[in-house]
């Protein structure tokens, strides 16, 4: 394996940030030196002007496979990953089947191996996400899986999720939920309120989010298990998080960077590559994010990346299937709509979801002997979106059009450079 | 104007110049030879994704009066059941050549989607719950022909207002040509916010009848009841149907209108519906004038190959 040296960079990372030089080989940290003249390697990456951080870890990524292929697989999902300067990803359970044995886990975590990021597998609560039924938790378990989710769909049976969160109590997980009452939302295709009541598109209220989220809040407490909740997206989600948290309850969150940079205005053009769920949603509810990410309240941004072929999102908007894409863009859209300072943006998007996740040992740090996962981030090139031109399989990005702030030029997995001045090596 | 979309997007000039335009094609209408060639050469299709029988044969008569050629696509027998998607559906008839598709499609915003795909011209013929612009031109020159004009009205839109485009069209319509609106209906049956909206709302209808110009009722649907909207259709005529009664409250002048298909004895009273101040067939008859403006609009000589 080459090895490689960063130069010029700032090197940010939970500690703080100091002007050093990186220096990779063997896959790990060999040095990072403020003086780093005397160092050599095979490969020279120059970091002049950019910052040198942790590489990012994604706690909400489809990446399709099995199942929906023509979307995305975990090759080229890990691809868009690693362009977007992320080095983990947590892949969701909803493909087809779900991930709710050992066997689709062990596929999907075997297809991880060779991808250009590292991939991890979020395991189903239930059956099938069916909602009935508790998926095999302890066999995932020793898998490796820690996290579980019927992501897309809420457990809606109180009862149900109360058990799923006593059991994997037990079992040291934590239980990740979409929150959404599926009763209150249905027929819903966007938020609903005043854009929606002037679109004529059916809206789902905000409260249909809301009522799961004080559900679980209150299983939180009643069972001791952990709850990570999904993509929040309402100011009073939000709000009903700070209480839990300041309660002392085990719970954490994240907030995707379509809910902080977008609002449900964007759906006025009809075009379904502004559906997702939980939908846009108002003006108000994406400065509540903005503040939940900005004080600590929401731990850290998520993508929500879900990838889908073209052909499905040229229908009526009502019929289309709700998700955009993210991987690729999630940095720059932080960047550019968070008024926060770099590091605060890399702590949302590194060292504190590797936390959230248990991989803290391998992922979130800058420092001599830990693996060698790195990004390097030119926090001021501004560049345009082309949907065309993203290594994703689909091409469902709302952000197509759009001049961002904020690039990854490099980024560094397990000490192989698998992209350099911002394009996939492999 | 390129296409007709909604009548959001037009000013009171534009739906002015629209009902002028209907009253030279009222008179052609009124020919013994109904029919002109302004349109020969050109083709227009039909792409109606949702039963309609009377805007779909309105358009079709407006189409032949102005000699245009007219293709009609089935939903039920096409490709469309086949999983053909929006987007391939929409080309694959443009690639046959026709100058302007009428869409009806039960999804809000379909019609604003192929506008965007194909170089033909669109009209919206219903979307959803969003817009149904060429009723509501229809129903501003019913109002103008029989009482004068739309500026300083006052016009109660009695009904589900909620899932209609009907309502949403015809209050942008009357309120941009200088009609006061006032919507009424219980708090179910209206959408989830009127922020924004130019309109009045109320829940009570007799208090709301004395005062008005024009009652305009909404069809009450029979599913309503099952998604717990309203407890019962008797209920529902009880609090808000146009009974023989409640028609008496209503000034010397006032009108009555209805999109149709009525549900007499629901929200109108079988008796009200046939009373001389009940327009409901002036509406159908001036929808085929309207609807030739419409299209002549859009494709007549104002338009040519070059405005593509």
């Amino acid at each position: 394996m080459k090895s490689i040296v960063i130069r010029g960079g700032e090197v940010v990372d939970a500690s703080g940030s100091r002007r050093a030089d990186v220096l990779v080989e063997d896959g790990r940290i060999a040095a990072v030196a403020d003086d780093g003249s005397s160092l050599a390697a095979d490969v020279e990456l120059d970091a002049g002007g950019c910052v040198v951080a942790p590489g990012l870890v994604d706690l909400h990524a489809h990446l399709r496979q099995p199942g929906k292929e023509e979307a995305e697989t975990v090759e080229t999902g890990a691809r868009a990953a690693a362009l977007g300067g992320f080095t983990c990803v947590l892949a969701m359970p909803n493909t087809t089947p779900a991930i709710d044995s050992a066997g689709v886990a062990r596929e999907v975590l075997e297809l991880g191996r060779r991808a250009c990021c590292e991939v991890r597998a979020a395991g189903a609560i239930t059956v099938g996400r069916a909602g009935t039924q508790l998926a095999p938790m302890a066999e995932l378990a020793d898998l490796g899986v820690r996290f579980f989710t019927d992501d897309g769909d809420g457990v809606q049976d109180g009862r149900l999720m109360r058990r799923a969160l006593e059991y994997a109590r037990g079992l040291g997980v934590t239980l990740a939920q979409h929150c959404e009452d599926t009763v209150l939302s249905a027929g819903g295709a966007m938020n609903e309120g005043a854009t929606s009541a002037r679109l004529g598109i059916p809206g789902q209220p905000a409260e249909a989010e809301e009522v799961m989220v004080l559900r679980d809040v209150a299983l939180a407490r009643l069972t001791g298990g952990r709850v990570h909740f999904q993509h929040l997206s309402t100011r009073r989600s939000v709000a009903m998080v700070a209480a839990a948290k300041a309660e002392g309850l085990p719970v954490t969150c994240e907030a995707t960077p379509h809910h902080l940079a977008l609002t449900d205005e964007r759906c006025a053009s009809y075009d379904p590559v502004f559906k997702v769920n939980p939908p846009l949603r108002t003006a108000d509810d994406v400065a509540a994010v903005r503040a939940g990410l900005a004080d600590g309240t929401i731990d850290c941004i998520a993508t929500d990346h879900a990838p889908h072929a073209p052909e499905t999102k040229e229908q009526p908007f009502d019929e289309a299937p709700p998700g955009m894409l993210g991987l690729e863009t999630a940095l720059a859209v932080a960047l550019t709509h968070l008024e926060l300072p770099i590091a605060g943006v890399l702590a949302l998007l590194s060292w504190r979801p590797a936390a959230v996740i248990g991989a803290a040992d391998a992922h979130g740090v800058v420092a001599q002997g830990r693996p060698a996962h790195l990004c390097v981030v030119d926090p001021t090139a501004s560049w345009t979106v082309e949907p065309e031109r993203l290594a994703s399989r689909s091409r469902n990005t709302p952000y197509a059009g759009m001049t961002l702030t904020g690039r990854v030029r490099h980024t560094v997995y397990a000490g192989e450079a698998v992209v350099v001045d911002a394009e996939a090596q492999r | 104007m390129r296409h007709l979309l909604g009548i959001a997007d037009l000013s009171a000039d534009d739906i002015d110049h629209l009902l002028v335009l209907a009253d030279s094609f009222a008179e052609v209408g009124r020919r013994r030879m109904p029919k002109v060639p302004a349109l020969q050469g050109r083709t227009v299709t039909w792409l109606f994704y949702e039963d309609s029988t009377r805007t779909r044969l309105s358009f079709e008569q407006a189409a032949k009066r102005l000699s245009a050629d007219t293709l009609s696509f089935s939903v039920s027998t096409s490709s469309v059941r086949k999983g053909e998607s929006l987007r391939d559906t929409v080309e694959t008839i443009e690639a046959m050549g026709v100058d302007c598709i009428v869409v009806r499609h039960r999804s809000a915003g379909v019609p604003h989607q192929i506008a965007r795909w194909v170089s033909a011209s669109v009209v919206n013929a219903g979307d959803g719950w969003h817009e149904h612009p060429t009723q509501a031109l229809l129903d501003c020159y019913t109002i103008r022909e029989h009482l004068g004009g739309l500026d300083g009205l006052r016009i109660a839109i009695v009904g589900d207002v909620k899932h209609s485009r009907v309502a949403r069209s015809d209050a942008w319509a009357f309120t941009t040509m200088g009609a006061e609106v006032t919507l009424v209906a219980p708090p179910t049956l209206l959408p989830p916010s009127t922020e924004g909206w130019p309109v009045r709302v109320s829940h009570d209808i007799d208090a709301t009848l004395g005062e008005v110009d024009v009652v305009y009722l909404l069809r009450m649907q029979q599913e309503r009841m099952t998604e717990a909207l309203i407890p019962s259709l008797r209920e529902y005529t009880a609090c808000y149907g146009l009974t023989r009664r409640r028609v008496d409250q209503l000034g010397e002048k006032a009108i009555v209108m209805h999109p149709g298909p009525m549900n007499r004895g629901v929200e109108i009273a079988a008796d009200v519906a046939d009373l001389p101040r009940s327009v409901v067939i002036d509406q159908v008859r001036n929808g085929v004038a309207v609807r030739m403006a419409v299209l002549f609009e859009l494709l007549g000589s104002g338009r040519r190959e070059g405005d593509r």
